[in-house]
């Protein structure tokens, strides 16, 4: 096996890893400030790929241009989310909590299917449309591009909760809620905008996909798997640590099934999820349960 | 005389709501596609396929005399009975395939069952309707073994995996002999559920006894989020030939794929599934282009076969959509499912299943290219057989048996950057 085909697997590990860690950064948000598992967040990602597929295919904007609108479209969407239906079981067992997520999993697949059909829709001439090549090195530009946004966008949600008041007081809140609420930190509000961010990020995830993956009701399925270990390994409601854990798993699942064998790439990944939740339960940058 | 008058009207009055009880009589069959899930495009077009053959032989067909029962009007052989149909969505899952085949057996109270397309769930669907000794007709699932597990109560119109890749490998000797193109090296990528593997094991056990060596073969996970890896490997070991057995989501993305990463073989021969899906074309465009796939069925057979042009052209006023390999499998199970019923002439689950065994269509009759309808011990039509398509335009032209073929075999496939 040459080294040029171990370089070119190790990149596209890395950028299909930088999805699943944006896709994972909106969850573990909603986790570290709720404590409620979203079983629906896959069905984020999938509107947000139906919203830039919708608005190339009647208005012929290119995903790339769109993703300010798809943003805001899911910040809304998670927003209303919260405010319908999860404000209400906020404080309910957690086997509500799951069930009520898992239920709006099936509502979003079934809304999709019912306005869309199950047709699998490509964006077909995005701007970002075909490959570069490098050192020997092959990239889909599409991939490449929805890499980069990937990194950008994790980056600015990080700078978000460090640096500025309101991501102060949302990383209060997820400290501890009763804490920031006696501090004057309206919780609800900052619910909201975790539930917003959250679906925002699986949004933002699947427009940047859209240039390259097919559209399809249940596309969801296919990446929530992925984001709950991407989460899980790098520490619930850790953004550095869903992001290290995402690229990590991309490339493992990559590297592994070349060499080892693509039918085990999932059980590479998911032993390596075990092992690691041996060793560090928390994760590898979440804090210890105290 | 009044008396006698009252009594005859009464007489004709009791004739006329017989007849009217006859004539509404349903015969309800149960018909399980994955109608949501990731096989949800694919059974949609099923559906759409069984439901036309349901209402040509209740409602009749005015312009297609030459097909069975276009004269509507029900199942003569059961008095005019209509056929109902009862829809389960198996969702392409082999346990809820199970539940609902038991759901339509004991509530529904279903005579036969049709389907599933997806191997698997088939295989789990027909082992409720064997326990329960309904008749199960299975139009679409090519799994070879599922005739060979000895039911009595399992036929299947299609033909199977074993015959589809020995179809495969005819194929290439004779491009070898007919167009002097040889192929030696073979890469095997296939989906790792029944269908696949099983696909996966015969390819390799067949290619090497017809002289093929088989240079790397790849299994993949269905519904991945990625295939790079796979194609990866597949690129290392630089095959002439792909034969790839995908269902329509991976093979979209697995084209992607070999478009990123700049890959490709001088040829793509696909196992059917889909790369005949609708989706597949519609969704790739001329990326999907060139690629060759086996198939049962192409719309360019309706050139040399009227009634395929007069079905076809009914189907696609209804759903704007013309007929592919899995609904046309799909309206022809339909159809052998009425001739058996109608020559059992009873909803008796013995006399459905002593007619199917006894089942002999000929091929004019059918809207497939094959010999005709008829079964083995074992349950599987002995008459079908297998072509290979090419797609050219987004369209898919026959191109062998050559003696069927509507083109010439493009060969190799254009590279990536030598299309326009």
């Amino acid at each position: 096996m040459s080294s040029e085909i171990l370089l070119q697997s190790l990149v596209s590990g890395i950028l299909i890893g930088l999805i699943y860690a944006l896709v994972a950064v909106g969850l573990t948000l909603i986790f570290g400030v709720m404590d409620i598992v979203n079983f629906a967040h896959g069905e984020f990602l999938m509107f947000g790929m139906y919203s830039a597929f919708w608005l190339f295919a009647l208005y012929s904007l290119d995903p790339i241009y769109t993703l300010p609108l798809t943003m805001i479209l899911l910040f809304g969407l998670g927003a209303l989310v919260y405010q319908l239906v999860i404000r209400r079981i906020a404080e309910a067992p957690m086997l509500s909590q799951i069930f009520t997520t898992f239920g709006l999993m099936i509502l979003f697949r079934g809304i999709a299917q019912f306005l869309w059909k199950p047709d699998f829709r490509t964006v077909s001439k995005s701007i970002v449309d075909g490959n570069i090549s490098f050192g020997g090195i092959q990239v889909g530009t599409p991939q490449l591009v929805a890499g980069i946004g990937a990194v950008l966008i994790t980056a600015a949600i990080y700078l978000f909760l460090t640096k500025t008041r309101t991501g102060a007081a949302l990383e209060a809140t997820a400290a501890d809620k009763d804490a920031a609420r006696l501090m004057g930190i309206d919780s609800r509000q900052m619910f909201m905008l975790a539930w917003g961010l959250g679906a925002a990020c699986a949004g933002i995830a699947g427009a940047l996909m859209a240039t390259f993956f097919p559209i399809f009701p249940e596309v969801g399925a296919n990446f929530i798997l992925i984001a709950f270990v991407v989460v899980n390994l790098g520490g619930f409601g850790s953004v550095t640590g869903a992001l290290c854990a995402g690229v990590l798993v991309g490339v493992i699942e990559v590297m592994g099934g070349l060499l080892v064998g693509p039918q085990f790439k999932m059980a590479i990944v998911l032993l390596l999820f075990l092992l690691v939740l041996m060793i560090r339960p928390q994760g590898l940058m979440g804090k210890a349960a105290s | 005389m009044f008396k006698f008058m009252k009594l005859m009207m009464q007489l004709a009055l009791g004739f006329c709501l017989s007849v009217c009880v006859y004539a509404q009589q349903e015969v309800k069959i149960g018909v399980i596609y994955s109608l949501t899930g990731p096989g949800a495009s694919t059974g949609a077009e099923m559906k759409n396929a069984v439901e036309l053959a349901a209402d040509i032989i209740n409602n009749g067909a005015k312009n297609i005399p030459n097909l069975p029962f276009s004269r509507g009007g029900g199942l003569p052989g059961l008095k005019g009975a209509k056929i109902k149909l009862v829809f389960a969505d198996h969702q392409s899952n082999p346990q809820v395939g199970a539940t609902e085949a038991e759901r339509l057996i004991t509530q529904e109270k279903v005579v036969a069952i049709i389907g599933c397309y997806v191997s698997n769930v088939t295989a789990t669907a027909s082992q409720v309707a064997e326990r329960n000794q309904i008749p199960f007709l299975n139009p679409d699932s090519s799994s070879a073994n599922l005739t060979q597990r000895g039911f009595k109560w399992f036929f299947r119109i299609s033909p199977h995996d074993g015959l589809f890749v020995e179809n495969s490998f005819q194929f290439l000797k004779d491009l070898e002999k007919k167009k002097n193109i040889k192929v030696k090296q073979i890469g095997l990528l296939s989906e790792n559920t029944l269908w696949g593997s099983e696909t996966s094991k015969l390819e390799n056990k067949l290619g090497p006894e017809k002289g093929y060596t088989i240079v790397k073969s790849v299994s993949y996970p269905p519904k991945s989020t990625q295939l790079t890896s796979e194609v990866q490997s597949l690129k290392a070991a630089n095959p002439q030939l792909i034969m790839q057995a995908s269902y329509v989501g991976d093979a979209i993305l697995s084209m992607k794929t070999y478009k990123d990463l700049g890959f490709l073989p001088e040829m793509i021969l696909a196992n059917d599934a889909g790369f005949t899906d609708s989706e597949y074309t519609k969704t790739l465009g001329k990326d999907g282009d060139y690629i060759l796939s086996r198939e049962v069925w192409a719309i360019d057979l309706a050139d040399r076969n009227p009634l395929i042009k007069q079905v076809n052209d009914l189907f696609y006023s209804r759903y704007n959509i013309v007929f592919n390999g899995n609904s046309a499998r799909a309206f022809t199970g339909l159809m052998v499912m009425a001739d058996v019923l109608n020559r059992a002439g009873s909803t008796d689950p013995n006399s459905i299943r002593k007619a199917m065994a006894e089942t002999n269509i000929p091929g004019n009759k059918l809207i497939m290219p094959w010999k005709g309808v008829k079964f083995d011990q074992t349950g599987q039509n002995t008459l079908g057989s297998g072509i290979v398509v090419q797609i050219i335009g987004g369209k898919y032209y026959t191109v062998w048996p050559f003696d069927q073929a509507s083109r010439d075999v493009v060969w190799p496939m254009p590279k990536w950057n030598q299309r326009q």
